[in-house]
């Protein structure tokens, strides 16, 4: 009995609490990507820039607030200057939009068109977070480390195995939970919202029953700008920030839209977690758990770990592959927001 | 014939601009940003053939220029026998395993259409029980083999053969990739290319850095052998030696100029060829076909053409073409660095020499690659006396003037995406635009 808490500590530990949190930052960001596609129908290559210069803002926010002696006790200074980094990715999405994407809206260019474009805007978002900030690591967080340590843990429990929760990971599911609640929320119950909706369901009826759709991209940007934004620094707070990684992220984020089925804010978060869970079951290093369940002697002597965890990437790349060639809607068949 | 004048008076004006190079700085300089131009303007018509000709948009290209780079190390490096000897059957029986999973899978996969839910966990199966049974024998061989002087070899090596033959093969790995990636990702939402693209690119990478005993990974791989003479043999001939006292020029220098000048003939010559082929292919009833699909894809899918087959042959052909330039640029190294490739250099690079040559053009495409890679290199010098510039007014010691100073190689990011931006917005058709037909 003691061998199954034990191997139900260790999968918690290492799968479980791990795999709530990126799976919530991969759900915003996949959020923010499904909304740029359900109501400007292109795939935003931008997007991890955008997260990048989010937690960027956040995090020279957070040097200010923490020079001044200013913080939040156990929680992270980071959430208190998070809002000024939403509003500045907010002002960076509205000014690229004004200057580089209406043109082509106006111009009616095909995805192709606009998806090239957002890799030009990539790159200079991403000059220009280097610029700003450098290419190296950037650690900013702070309070408390752990909301329960795995020492603790074990004295509690008595079990071998500890179960650690960081504090950024609750921090990350936590507000996850509150900006999709509230992003539900605006979608379904607000006026505008259903706008919105019915604007990427049908847009020229759409614009028959007399909504305006710079209205509606105005919204969508905000939308996109906030989710990359909080996005981005619970990245930031959970591993740690570095400009390079933005363009890693990439991939698991597409994947996770596509997984859910591109414009479903719904598949977006199920295609998050979908992915984030793949990678970390998938890297896990078995030997531990064999060793407690099977009859002793039969344990394994290698790690017994499926992929490398160099591999990680690559693992939703391959759900991608998967996804696309047995069901290209994705699981939510996609395209409705 | 206006144009025709346009266009030579261009590509005039980016010799004459090596050739200031050559004058101010050195002739070497000169060649090595010669050389490298070549290279860049291979790769670009391989884009050019993707972009260009169908629309499709290949956000990996550093994928398949670095799957180049790999076949110039198996082709030429020499066999390493106690490597072999050590884990060689482990690591082929192994391969064969895999292969062996996939085939087993795609076979069962394609039978099994009547088990319906069935047919999903069966292939699973399949899959998961190979790949188990590929990590079993492979992983013991890896481990031999990675473990025989790693300080040197510590990889299997090549297979010792002529490097140039590496050219072909470098082609034909990014081929084989190309089509795996099409063959999944076209005939889907056109965007859907982009993202299967941009990650099979990344993986790649981490494959080359991680399997060390296929690469040696970080360790990268050194001293290729070349395809010209080296510069110290050339130094010990009599004839330079007489030539260099009766021009009265360094020995060294000499040497040095006539290896980048054998380069350039060998990038040349394949550089004309493709680029006959690709104007020929252009010209075609083939070409024209293409044309029509990128142009109107219902249209053309009316006409009877079939769409997803021909965007993955043009996928294909241009990958072909990146890979070929790929080994071509490790053979120009004489070094494999997996850690090298990045996708700004290698994908988004080339994207600025297509689009700001004239997506479409194949000779827009060369004066792409030429110009964009001319001031890649002579950017950074620029750039850093124009922060210099800038920056004069401040203090010695101001923090900010260290700061931006520090940071003026990330402009050439941001200048480069501006560029795009800037030519996709107002100069769409690019420095030579596309000929109507």
């Amino acid at each position: 009995m003691t061998d199954v808490l034990n191997t139900l500590a260790l999968v918690s530990n290492f799968i479980i609490v791990p795999g709530l949190a990126y799976g919530s930052q991969l759900a915003l960001g996949a959020l923010g990507i499904t909304i740029v596609y359900a109501v400007l129908r292109f795939s935003n290559f931008a997007h991890g820039e955008m997260m990048s210069f989010g937690a960027m803002i956040t995090i020279l926010v957070t040097w200010v607030l923490q020079a001044r002696g200013i913080n939040l006790g156990p929680l992270p200074t980071a959430l208190l200057a998070l809002p000024l980094g939403i509003v500045a990715t907010i002002g960076l999405c509205l000014a690229t939009d004004r200057l580089v994407y209406r043109y082509y809206r106006q111009k009616r260019a095909s995805p192709v068109t606009y998806l090239i474009v957002s890799v030009g805007v990539m790159f200079l978002m991403g000059g220009l977070i280097r610029f700003v900030i450098g290419p190296n690591d950037q650690i900013f967080a702070d309070g408390a480390r752990f909301i329960m340590k795995a020492r603790e843990f074990k004295q509690m429990t008595g079990l071998n195995e500890g179960l650690a929760i960081k504090s950024s990971q609750g921090v990350t599911v936590l507000t996850a939970v509150v900006i999709v609640a509230v992003l539900f929320w605006f979608l379904n119950r607000t006026r505008t919202g259903k706008s919105m909706r019915a604007y990427s369901d049908n847009e020229d009826l759409a614009l028959l029953s007399g909504i305006n759709p710079e209205q509606v991209v105005f919204i969508a940007w905000i939308i996109a700008g906030t989710l990359a934004a909080v996005a981005g620094t619970l990245y930031g707070l959970d591993k740690s920030y570095k400009p390079f990684t933005f363009l890693q992220l990439l991939l698991p984020i597409f994947a996770s839209a596509i997984v859910g089925g591109v414009g479903n804010p719904l598949g977006a978060i199920a295609g998050g977690f979908v992915i984030a869970f793949s990678e970390l079951i998938v890297t896990f290093a078995y030997k531990k758990v064999l060793g407690y369940l099977l009859p002793t002697g039969l344990a394994p002597e290698g790690l017994a770990q499926l992929l490398s965890t160099d591999y990680k990437f690559s693992v939703s790349f391959m759900i991608l592959v998967i996804v696309l060639l047995v069901k290209p809607t994705g699981l939510f068949s996609g395209k409705t927001l | 014939m206006n144009n025709l004048y346009r266009n030579l008076l261009l590509f005039a004006v980016m010799l004459a601009l090596v050739a200031v190079v050559g004058i101010s700085q050195s002739w070497n300089v000169a060649l090595a940003i010669l050389n490298l131009c070549l290279i860049s303007a291979i790769m670009t018509l391989g884009v050019n053939i993707q972009w260009g000709y169908a629309g499709l948009f290949n956000a990996g290209v550093m994928g398949f220029a670095a799957l180049g780079g790999l076949a110039a190390v198996l082709i030429s490096m020499p066999p390493v026998p106690a490597a072999w000897q050590a884990g060689g059957n482990g690591v082929v029986t192994g391969l064969a395993f895999g292969i062996g999973t996939v085939l087993a899978g795609i076979i069962s996969w394609r039978k099994t259409a009547h088990l319906g839910g069935k047919r999903y966990w069966l292939t699973a199966l399949i899959a998961v029980a190979g790949y188990t049974l590929m990590r079993w024998v492979i992983d013991p061989a890896i481990v031999a083999v990675e473990a025989v002087e790693p300080a040197k070899t510590g990889f299997l090596g090549g297979f010792g053969l002529p490097i140039m033959l590496s050219w072909l093969v470098g082609g034909a790995f990014a081929a084989g990739v190309a089509w795996l990636v099409g063959k999944v990702s076209l005939g889907l939402r056109s965007d859907y290319l982009a993202i299967a693209t941009l990650g099979i690119s990344e993986i790649i990478i981490y494959f080359l850095k991680n399997e060390d005993w296929l690469t040696r990974g970080v360790k990268n791989v050194n001293g290729l052998p070349r395809p010209v003479p080296y510069e110290i043999d050339l130094q010990h001939t009599v004839w330079l030696q007489n030539w260099v006292e009766t021009y009265g020029i360094s020995l060294i220098d000499a040497s040095s100029i006539i290896v980048k000048l054998c380069y350039a003939g060998l990038f040349v010559a394949v550089l004309v060829v493709i680029l006959w082929l690709s104007e020929t292919a252009l010209k075609s009833p083939w070409g024209r076909m293409m044309r029509a699909i990128r142009d109107n894809e219902t249209a053309a899918s009316a006409m009877g053409k079939n769409v997803t087959w021909r965007h993955l042959q043009v996928f294909v052909l241009g990958s072909a073409v990146v890979g070929m330039a790929g080994a071509m640029l490790t053979t120009l190294d004489g070094q494999f660095t997996p850690t090298a490739y990045q996708p700004l250099r290698f994908t988004f690079l080339i994207w600025v020499m297509v689009i700001v040559g004239g997506s479409g053009n194949n000779f827009g495409s060369v004066l792409g690659g030429f110009v964009i890679w001319f001031f890649w290199i002579e950017a950074e010098p620029i750039g850093l006396a124009l922060m210099e510039l800038i920056t004069s007014g401040m203090a010695q010691d101001s923090p900010l003037r260290h700061h931006l100073l520090d940071n003026a190689a990330h402009m050439r990011l941001m200048t480069m995406g501006l560029v795009l931006l800037l030519v996709l917005r107002f100069a769409p058709r690019g420095l030579i635009p596309e000929v109507k037909r």
